[in-house]
């Protein structure tokens, strides 16, 4: 069996996978982002930058921090029919938070209330539509960066001309959710496949609760309903090894507010008791035996 | 061996016993994200700033 991870470099949780993928007697082919070109038309059989040919590879587990790089890399890599993990579909849908709740709203997955705008009235109407305080997000993005939590009418203005004047495209693209009032956590499970494996709470007394912008993990039991809720969203994307972002509302309805495709989880193994990179592997492994 | 000294501040800075080349590391001393570049001789280079694609 040949397999390859592809990285950005090796974080806590790339060295945890190829640890947990030794264990199982593999050694996989670390392959870096920056170490290649590809030739388009020249299709698998150019060599990778371990020596062996894209095409040898039985399964490439993607595992870039860079969202473009690993999204584009596995466009190339599937194209090939090569196998990934995630696959291109399911990553481009989970880097992008408006197709994310396209792909939510279309299996039904209950989410916060989402407005789009791509003009700044447009965008000010949105907002006042559901309601202050709301949320504004760059549709790309991660670790909880330039979220915006708008509480009237002069700081979305501001955040509107700002984003206007000093970002790209991207950020002149406007999505909008409605503020959740959460309690003072959210819920991160962790889905490989059709199986919600374990979850955390992220515990924080700011608004934004992610691990990366300091918020405390503690295990958070997998109910019937969350579980129910995970794997829809799961298979909503594309499905594979992601992990899903629930917030709780105020009448405790769980809503799904985002699925993240290359998952970090060095704080999760602890309090949940589950071996999360063993985990994965098992679920890599098994992929690759049971062809789709 | 000689103890590699941090890219940064010129700390010498430890590497684990099952470090990985590529592999992310803090120096100790100032706290800048270091990249093992190579393990035999060790070589570090200040780890590239995050960009605004980085995430999960």
């Amino acid at each position: 069996m040949q397999l390859a991870i592809l990285v950005t470099h090796i974080r806590a949780e790339e060295k945890l996978l190829i640890n947990a993928f030794r264990d199982r007697g593999i050694e996989p082919d670390v392959i870096l982002d920056r170490d290649f070109n590809l030739d388009i038309t020249a299709g698998s059989e150019q060599l990778s930058p371990s020596g062996l040919r894209w095409s040898e590879y039985d399964l490439v587990l993607e595992r870039c921090v860079s969202t473009s790089r690993g999204m584009y890399a596995l466009a190339i890599l599937n194209s090939w029919g090569i196998p990934t993990i995630n696959t291109y579909e399911t990553a481009a849908v989970c880097s992008d938070k408006l197709r994310t709740s396209i792909a939510l709203a279309q299996a039904g997955v209950p989410q916060p209330a989402t407005r789009v705008a791509f003009d700044s009235e447009q965008a000010i109407d949105a907002i006042e539509r559901l309601g202050y305080p709301a949320v504004l997000k760059p549709v790309t993005g991660s670790w909880g960066r330039l979220l915006a939590r708008v509480t009237d009418r002069y700081g979305a203005e501001a955040i509107i001309e700002h984003r206007q004047t000093l970002g790209d495209y991207n950020h002149h693209v406007y999505y909008a959710q409605e503020y959740i009032d959460k309690p003072g956590r959210d819920i991160r499970a962790f889905v490989l496949g059709d199986v919600t494996i374990g979850a955390i709470y992220r515990e924080s007394r700011h608004w934004i609760t992610n691990t990366a912008r300091g918020g405390q993990a503690y295990n958070c039991p997998i109910t019937p309903a969350l579980d129910d809720l995970c794997v829809r969203a799961a298979r909503a994307v594309g499905g594979g090894i992601l992990a899903i972002d629930v917030l709780e509302d105020e009448d405790g309805q769980l809503l799904v507010n985002e699925v993240n495709h290359t998952m970090e989880f060095r704080n999760s193994s602890e309090p949940t008791g589950v071996n999360i990179p063993a985990e994965i592997v098992d679920f890599v492994l098994d992929s690759v035996s049971v062809p789709a | 061996m000689t103890t590699p000294i941090c890219p940064e501040c010129d700390a010498e800075v430890s590497i684990p016993q099952d470090a990985m080349e590529n592999e992310l590391i803090s120096c100790p001393d100032c706290g800048s994200e270091l990249e093992i570049i190579s393990l035999n001789p060790v070589e570090l280079e200040l780890a590239p700033e995050t960009e605004e694609d980085w995430g999960e």
